[in-house]
């Protein structure tokens, strides 16, 4: 057992994070949020570059996986950056895609970050299918190329642009689903929600040791403190199920980490926006990006609910 | 990055599941915290001692198998796992026996550990003082020189296990003139039955004598029962109380097993679902608890010091455990308020939890302080 992280996999971590803390992100989110995709597009093709996308894509269609660890490893990132677009299905999309035909034919541009997916079960909202390239409805009776969409709703979170896909199109796989690929739709989504969590804990710290009343920080008073207290325990009592989960795949695993690190991001953006006062409330200041998203990612890919279903069935 | 475990410790597993299937007595033995209980906890230790599974992770000359931290959080899942009994003498081995490994002499090794290991002599703790709890280093209890060692005056209170236990250890104030609280400390071991030592137990909330007060009126400690150097006793007691609050204190086999326990009630009640959401919280606790542990261990396997993330853990874990007895006994219905169960006891048991091995406010300053980087400020 070395329960770890290898050197390897934190210089990964710690390349995606200068990537994006270079790029700018939050200037991408919002153009995202007015439906302005070039800033976004290019920072996807950044992350692609970077190998991404092809971490989840099996080597015989040019990509490097399927990684989970690697994969989660990548999403805390794409979290902690608040990054915008259909992240988590674009690599649900490599891993739902198997027949070699329709994967030799999608999976390669997945992998490259020219092409960009959306994923839902039919009848569900699928993020950002607007501008998605390949939309995939999953269903019962297998996983069809949907033929379009419906007019984009608006999310809590900006940044997220909800649309339903149009019933029928191209039946890509005949059948269930491969069970692990909406597994990995779970795992992405709470490493994405664990990155969000940190990102809210350090800016909150931040700004508690900057922010100054009654002639010292804020940060001093012990009320806050044991706020952040908690809002640390919490995310890192999420990790190693994170990684946990990305280890062992087991359906359990994932909803555990789900679950975990969905309550820890709120938790943490309930704390970062408490302890900003006024300024965290405001649109404006980019704290907004990630406290609107640790709302959204709590129901997308299973609900905490569902998850603490899963993690009892699973238990017998 | 793996979860793997070798072939040799799944034949460890194996061996301790079969030892444990073989041994553990099929009624419970009465509460610790009870002359009886006390008693048949302490023949057990002796039963554990016997055939090497009282202290794996010991070396072997102490009566260990020097098995290693991985294959001690196997053995501790497997105990739990087959509902064996508390460990009476935990402050001994989980917290004096460390200490002894890390600062103490060869000859208060080979002279102290032995006896704790298989249960023959039995230790409480002596730190709190009426007037230092949270802030411990302010205590008053004095260790005065004398001929061939120290003698010990004043007050310790909430003693855990004093009431029945043989011996004790604690911090005294060696040096009344040092210049900052937590120096002029001396960590030393004493005899809970010599001269000059009063034993008042103190009945914990369900009445049962769990701690005790203890007065000490020149009472002789020789200078071999002083552990580290005079002066020195903050940071000795400090280098172990990161054990006590991090790896070693609670290890998740005790709340695997307690989650599972749970799941059972539950299903035994019939699944009630609006249980359903805490039940499947201490499920996902537990795991996050041993996959925590493990990224812990992995750590230090690697080399590194852990530090105030052990003050996290505690906070955690004693937080989880009431929440998860609370669960029990609002799944029992009626039944939940009855004191003779082993929910009760257990649910008593968990309420100490934020409270000893210093406050969980104490643990969350730490975490604010040290792990955050917040300033310090008024408490």
């Amino acid at each position: 057992m070395r329960f770890l992280l290898d050197a390897e996999q934190r210089a990964f971590a710690g390349s995606l994070d200068a990537l994006l803390t270079a790029a700018g992100t939050p200037k991408a989110v919002r153009e995202w949020s007015r439906g302005d995709h070039a800033g976004g597009r290019a920072l996807w093709s950044r992350l692609a570059d970077a190998g991404v996308f092809a971490l989840a894509v099996p080597e015989e269609y040019e990509g490097l996986g399927p990684r989970p660890v690697d994969l989660a490893v990548a999403f805390v990132e794409l979290g902690r950056h608040a990054v915008p677009g259909p992240l988590v299905e674009t690599v649900t999309a490599a891993a739902l895609i198997r027949a070699p035909g329709p994967a030799k034919r999608l999976l390669p541009a997945l992998a490259a970050g020219g092409s960009v997916a959306t994923v839902a079960y039919e009848g569900a909202y699928a993020l950002d299918g607007d501008l998605a390239d390949v939309r995939l409805s999953v269903g019962p009776g297998g996983v069809r190329l949907a033929p379009g969409h419906d007019p984009v709703r608006p999310s809590l979170d900006p940044a997220r642009r909800l649309t339903r896909l149009r019933p029928g199109g191209e039946l890509l796989a005949a059948g269930p689903p491969p069970p692990e690929a909406l597994l990995l739709a779970r795992l992405t989504t709470a490493a994405q929600a664990l990155g969000v969590g940190l990102a809210l804990l350090e800016r909150t710290v931040g700004y508690v040791r900057r922010r100054t009343q009654f002639g010292v920080a804020v940060g001093s008073f012990q009320a806050v403190k044991h706020r952040l207290a908690d809002a640390r325990m919490a995310l890192e009592f999420a990790r190693p199920l994170v990684l946990g989960a990305a280890v062992t795949m087991a359906p359990a695993d994932v909803a555990a980490a789900k679950v975990s690190a969905c309550e820890a991001a709120y938790a943490c953006a309930r704390t970062a926006l408490q302890l900003h006062g006024a300024i965290g409330y405001t649109q404006e200041y980019d704290l907004s990006l990630w406290l609107t998203k640790a709302r959204a990612l709590r129901t997308a890919w299973g609900t905490p609910q569902e998850c603490r279903a899963d993690v009892l069935a699973a238990h017998g | 990055m793996d979860l793997a475990l070798t072939r040799e410790e799944e034949a460890f597993r194996a061996e301790a599941r079969a030892w444990l299937d073989a041994h553990v007595p099929a009624v419970a033995p009465p509460s610790l915290e009870t002359a009886e209980g006390f008693a048949a906890h302490r023949a057990w230790e002796a039963e554990l001692a016997a055939d090497g599974w009282s202290v794996v992770d010991w070396p072997a000359r102490y009566g260990g198998r020097e098995c290693g931290l991985i294959r001690w959080l196997l053995f501790e899942e497997e105990y739990y796992a087959a509902g064996a009994p508390g460990r009476v003498n935990q402050n001994g081995i989980g917290l004096l026996g460390p200490t002894l490994l890390e600062h103490g002499t060869e000859e208060q090794r080979a002279r102290v550990l032995p006896p704790m290991a298989r249960g023959a002599t039995v230790w409480a703790q002596a730190w709190s003082e009426p007037e230092a709890g949270s802030d411990l280093a302010s205590l008053r209890a004095r260790a005065v020189r004398t001929a061939g060692g120290w003698l010990l005056s004043g007050q310790k209170t909430w003693s855990s296990r004093a009431a029945f236990a043989d011996r004790a250890f604690g911090l005294f104030r060696s040096d009344p003139d040092a210049p900052q609280p937590h120096q002029g400390l001396t960590y030393v071991m004493f005899d809970l039955r010599a001269p000059g030592v009063t034993v008042r137990p103190i009945g914990r909330l369900d009445g049962k004598p769990a701690f005790a007060e203890l007065f000490l009126d020149e009472v002789f400690v020789p200078d071999e029962d002083v552990i580290g150097a005079p002066g020195q006793g903050w940071r000795i007691a400090m280098s172990t109380a990161a054990n006590e609050r991090g790896l070693t204190l609670r290890s998740p086999g005790r709340f695997l097993a307690s989650a599972d326990r749970l799941y059972g009630l539950w299903r035994a009640q019939g699944s009630p679902p609006e249980s359903a959401a805490r039940v499947a919280d201490a499920l996902v606790g537990a795991r996050a608890h041993q996959l925590f542990t493990y990224a812990a261990a992995s750590r230090f396997l690697a080399g590194e010091r852990l530090g105030p993330e052990s003050s996290l853990n505690k906070v955690f874990w004693s937080e989880y455990d009431i929440a998860l007895h609370e669960t029990a006994l609002d799944l029992l219905g009626e039944d939940g308020e009855r004191a003779d169960t082993e929910w009760a006891e257990r649910y008593v048991f968990s309420l100490a939890g934020p409270i000893y091995a210093g406050t969980n406010e104490i643990q969350r300053d730490i975490v604010a302080e040290r792990l955050l980087g917040l300033p310090k400020g008024r408490r």
